[in-house]
């Protein structure tokens, strides 16, 4: 199983993505578990809607931080996401 | 605890709320208290819904609807619809027994995040012995309706001498049930598991072998299934860091009100555990002593005191070592610096022995008969 870069990226629906508020962080909820995430891993996420594809999610982060050459860091934690099971592609 | 040394108090992140003792499984390993038939009351639903509001408050995340059964509550959609509109993430930690498709669709629209289903083991014969009650095909057909209403389907599995065997074919059951999830518990030995421990330790072997299965299996699922594996602590060099350190993360609120800084502390001496009644959480959390007993180190006997390893398991569980010693205080046991650890080689070659014996005597079965006589 590896990301494929053409196909929409869809957050799993076996998990839930939430801001808590007592530790000022988003998180990732699952069965009797919890991962903290940084924020840029949290935008990353965001992002994963079903629609946007690899490309789509570099460009929105890019235009949204006014930045450029974010595309590997991006590919490697989707990598780590989809190993997680944190995100899909049908 | 007081004075100079201050502790940084982190708030709690785990609420496990057991709603009840009542159940209609007899399960010889239950980690409720042997005397749990004493404490029959059960607070309300208003005070339910009150100690899940101020546990959010504070930071808890992750809820736990457990017991006993707490299928058994009839409130439970109630508790799990006000839990969501608070923002936990609900697990329902069920026997599955009794519970019917109308239920799992109530629970998942009032917003039940997932599903827990125990099983005893691969065969209904031994299911229904171990359980006490006729329940091996309801809980298959309840695990199959987890997985069909969406839900992350979590299959439990208590390991024990009488189970260990089908190893194999429990993990194939879990494949063929599509489990999301499978967790492994090689059993802890408090409470019920604590009265019946010679009938239920497997040998060294039998741990070693069901562990490379277990092991193999999980390398051949990866990406599929993922496996949780519960130690069996007693064969280990060093304790597990329980509860993730006292009364830091685990906050259980026992169906009479009591809260516990673990689920087994209601065995411990002199910690006058407060009650919801009596209290908000957040003083419960912060102020009484039976959440402030083991924070630091302060605490602390050699070889704690001067191990490298303390920040790493905390001197292990507080409640095995007042099980196995009297006292509450020493290093747990199952460590191989521990004094006592002679207790824990005696208790496996107690159990060896008993498995290697002809003439084993019953496993006594967790109901209030039982509970009343212990």
């Amino acid at each position: 199983m590896s990301l494929n870069l053409e196909q929409p990226i869809c957050f799993s629906p076996m998990h839930r993505l939430q801001w808590e508020e007592a530790q000022q962080k988003d998180v990732i909820l699952y069965p009797e578990g919890m991962v903290e995430l940084n924020q840029s891993s949290a935008e990353i996420l965001k992002l994963c809607d079903g629609e946007r594809n690899v490309a789509a999610i570099v460009a929105a982060l890019e235009e949204k931080f006014s930045t450029t050459g974010l595309a590997n860091d991006i590919m490697s934690f989707l990598e780590v996401a989809l190993e997680n099971g944190w995100i899909k592609q049908d | 605890m007081a004075g100079l040394n201050k502790i940084n108090i982190t708030p709690p992140r785990w609420l496990l709320a057991e709603l009840t003792y009542k159940c209609p499984l007899q399960c010889p390993y239950c980690s409720n208290p042997v005397d749990y038939a004493k404490h029959s009351d059960e607070i309300s639903t208003e005070d339910w819904k009150r100690v899940l509001t101020e546990a959010r408050k504070m930071g808890a995340v992750q809820l736990g609807f457990s017991g006993g059964e707490p299928l058994t509550r009839q409130d439970l959609p109630e508790l799990v619809k006000h839990a969501r509109e608070l923002g936990y993430y609900s697990n329902l930690i069920t026997s599955g027994y009794g519970l019917t498709e109308a239920k799992i669709i109530e629970l998942k629209t009032a917003g039940l995040d997932h599903i827990q289903v125990s099983i005893q083991a691969s065969t209904q014969d031994l299911n229904d012995h171990i359980a006490g009650t006729e329940s091996f095909y309801s809980k298959q057909e309840v695990a199959k309706l987890v997985k069909k209403h969406g839900y992350p389907m979590v299959l439990c599995v208590v390991i024990h001498r009488e189970n260990i065997h089908q190893m194999p074919e429990i993990l194939a059951m879990a494949e063929e049930l599509g489990a999301d999830y499978v967790e492994l518990a090689n059993t802890q030995y408090y409470g019920w598991a604590h009265t019946n421990r010679d009938l239920l330790m497997p040998t060294k072997e039998q741990y070693q072998k069901a562990e490379a299965i277990a092991q193999d299996f999980k390398e051949q699922v990866a990406g599929k299934m993922k496996i949780y594996y519960v130690i069996p602590d007693f064969h280990e060099a060093r304790p597990k860091a329980c509860m993730n350190g006292w009364g830091t993360t685990f906050l259980t609120i026992a169906p009479d009100g009591v809260a516990l800084p673990c689920h087994s502390a209601r065995d411990l001496p002199n910690l006058d555990c407060p009650n919801v009644n009596d209290l908000s959480v957040a003083e419960i959390w912060n102020e009484s002593k039976a959440f402030n007993f083991f924070r630091g180190k302060e605490w602390m006997q050699e070889p704690c005191k001067s191990c490298d390893e303390q920040d790493k398991d905390f001197g292990g569980c507080h409640c095995q070592a007042y099980l196995l010693t009297g006292d509450m205080t020493k290093t747990d046991p199952v460590c191989h610096k521990s004094p006592d650890n002679h207790i824990i080689q005696e208790a496996i070659a107690s159990a060896r022995e008993s498995a290697l014996s002809t003439n084993e005597k019953p496993l006594i079965f967790r109901n209030s008969k039982n509970s009343k006589r212990l």
